[in-house]
């Protein structure tokens, strides 16, 4: 059955269906309850699993990430919402000291099937505490997984594999798709971790993006188009894992190479994904990687600054051309 | 508070092991056998033993980094510790953890751990388990003076109490945080008088006498239990030695050491057992020989046993992923 559904119907879809399988699935964090959480979008679910199981918990980031440690090591399957990915550092220590190491550390003793929801990204206007991609941040330490979805069927699909996982998983959404629509097949069920997407075949160029940029991309794409060049787009859909060898067998085609993500240039997960690419892949290659990110500063709130200082399908054109 | 002599036997006997594998952890430490940080319980064992004597197998606990008291009195196997602490492949965490950061699911240890305060949040998350799995289990966070400073004692204790979650909260209040004493870490005296800002009782005993640890524990469990909500308990001890083992503890003065190692508390149950519990010498010393011998094994197990093998060092970081080994 297809149904068009919101980027955010998707995450609320994922979650609602293992609830309702799982009495050991919750959901908790700031005002994620009758309020239906910042963005409205587990709206409709306290209603449906009732206050035990969608709990609103204080403002208290440190706190939900500890409390879905204690709860995935005893028998639970948590969802604590980081209302922004700019708390996350609020909770950086539950996060990076106990969720991602303990598994190791107590030598796989202990497990911790939990998922950190936690929406990222600019263009709203929100400012620089509340805007910021921290992608680099979570990929970096080791124990945890990432996803970030670019559309509804992956919101679903992702949600569903993340809840179903081992180990703890970053789930961040974009609070600026939040009310993007597009096509669900219902029946399609979880989309495994690890698993890339060719979003555009090509032949000219490898463009490989992620969440929003998998628009820019895409819009780049058509530009491109009209002038002859066939991008290929991979959305690799989990950051780590990386589905490295959907690039791989795309740049043997096209030889060439671009990658593109929210984050601040410097120090970007792209970048570590472009090393790879480059360390790997060198023969195959007719020109260097090149990084498309963010401008190198906090996220302005002015949306004349804003826009200035988010990539985008401008970006990705001129980065192709220069490529030659 | 006594209880029947069997009952004093156990408390005593656990009170032994942990007074028994401290002591060698410090020697062996001090021979060069133990690798990294050793944080040592040494004096606090009435705490661990009168809080733990009165959970049930399937309770949990929550440790520190000072956590080998609490382990044993939980039911951790002093071999699989030692081992640990040696580093090596038969220890509870397979060599990864070390000394601060055993656990065992099995048992309900769900970790002791190196980071100041983080069981408390783990705490609430056992809690919830607890809660909404609707059994009478209860969870028992141990933590020191010194975490009661940080950001998660007021975050867990706030979300334990308005969630009403069966959690103990145990502050071992052993005068110091690292190097600094109580009053130059904290206004208050008594820990205990922060819950009520949390609308909890707290109360204070004295944590170098176990049987009135164990009586304050009872009551709270019992609370916890009865789905009354959590409880502070706070237990003033002393810890004997330094932060770390190497520590040469300047900081602590000569006549506050020296009067707190007269209230040790392996010595007043030994006293109050000969003196007023009808034990013999000869009792007490079965207790301690036994103590002797399961360490004595303990450490010929952790020797003899193999370090770990190179590939397991890339397993146990995902359920499902096992990183490759690469040149660097």
């Amino acid at each position: 059955m297809k149904k068009t559904m919101t980027y955010s119907e998707g995450i609320k879809e994922g979650m609602s269906i293992r609830m309702r399988e799982d009495p050991n699935v919750v959901l908790f964090g700031e005002d994620v309850g009758r309020f239906g959480g910042c963005f409205g979008v587990s709206a409709g679910m306290f209603e449906e699993f009732g206050p035990d199981r969608v709990r609103d918990t204080p403002i208290s980031e440190s706190a939900i990430i500890g409390c879905a440690v204690g709860a995935s090591s005893t028998g639970l399957r948590p969802i604590a919402e980081i209302m922004m990915m700019d708390f996350l550092t609020v909770a950086m220590d539950q996060m990076c000291n106990n969720a991602a190491k303990l598994r190791f550390m107590t030598g796989g003793k202990l497990h911790f099937p939990m998922v950190i929801r936690t929406a990222g990204g600019a263009g709203v206007n929100a400012a620089a505490q509340h805007s910021q991609s921290l992608e680099a941040w979570v990929t970096h330490v080791p124990g945890l997984k990432m996803v970030f979805p670019s559309n509804a069927q992956d919101a679903l699909g992702l949600m569903l594999s993340s809840i179903d996982d081992e180990n703890p998983v970053v789930y961040e959404e974009h609070k600026a798709m939040l009310a993007m629509e597009s096509e669900v097949d219902m029946d399609m069920g979880p989309i495994p971790l690890g698993k890339g997407n060719i979003v555009r075949p090509g032949k000219d160029v490898t463009i490989v993006a992620v969440g929003k940029m998998v628009h820019e991309a895409l819009a780049a794409a058509a530009e491109l188009e009209k002038e002859g060049i066939e991008a290929e787009i991979i959305d690799p859909r989990t950051l780590y894992p990386f589905d490295m060898d959907m690039v791989a067998n795309s740049i043997d085609k096209t030889h060439k190479a671009i990658v593109v993500s929210e984050e601040v240039r410097r120090g970007g997960y792209m970048g570590e994904i472009s090393a790879q690419i480059a360390e790997n892949f060198f023969d195959a290659l007719d020109a260097p990687v090149k990084r498309i990110g963010a401008l190198n500063t906090p996220v302005p709130f002015s949306p004349a600054l804003e826009s200035q200082y988010l990539p985008n399908a401008a970006d990705i054109v001129k980065a192709v051309k220069a490529q030659g | 508070m006594a209880g029947k002599k069997e009952t004093i036997r156990d408390l005593y006997t656990t009170m032994r092991r942990i007074r028994e594998f401290e002591t060698c952890a410090s020697n062996l430490f001090a021979e060069g056998k133990i690798p990294g940080f050793v944080h040592l319980y040494l004096g606090e064992e009435a705490i661990a033993t009168g809080v733990c004597a009165n959970l049930k197998g399937d309770d949990y606990i929550t440790s520190t980094h000072r956590g080998h008291g609490h382990i044993i009195a939980k039911g951790g196997d002093t071999k699989f510790m030692m081992a640990e602490l040696f580093g090596k492949a038969t220890g509870y965490c397979r060599g990864k953890g070390g000394s601060m950061h055993i656990a065992d699911g099995s048992r309900g240890i769900i970790g002791a751990n190196g980071i100041v305060g983080a069981g408390q949040s783990i705490s609430t998350g056992v809690g919830l388990t607890i809660l909404l799995h609707k059994t009478d289990q209860v969870c028992v966070c141990f933590f020191g003076d010194g975490s009661t400073n940080q950001a998660t004692f007021h975050e867990s204790l706030n979300l334990a109490s308005i969630w009403n979650l069966p959690i103990v909260f145990v502050c071992e209040n052993n005068g110091y945080g690292i190097s600094l004493p109580q009053s130059k870490h904290q206004k208050v005296k008594d820990v205990a008088d922060r819950a009520p800002a949390y609308g909890i009782p707290g109360v204070v005993v004295d944590g170098n006498d176990v049987f009135a640890v164990s009586e304050a524990a009872a009551e709270a469990i019992k609370r916890a239990r009865e789905g009354k909500g959590p409880t502070l308990v706070e237990c003033k001890t002393y810890r004997q030695h330094g932060h770390f083992e190497g520590d040469p503890a300047i900081y602590k003065p000569k006549e506050e050491q020296e009067a707190w190692l007269k209230k040790d508390p392996v010595k007043r149950m030994v006293k109050y057992m000969l003196e007023e519990a009808d034990f013999t010498q000869a009792e007490v010393d079965a207790v301690d020989k036994a103590a002797q011998d399961e360490l004595k094994e303990a450490i010929k197990f952790a020797e003899d046993s193999p370090y770990p093998a190179p590939e397991t060092g890339v397993e146990d970081v995902y359920d499902d992923i096992v990183e490759e080994v690469r040149d660097r």
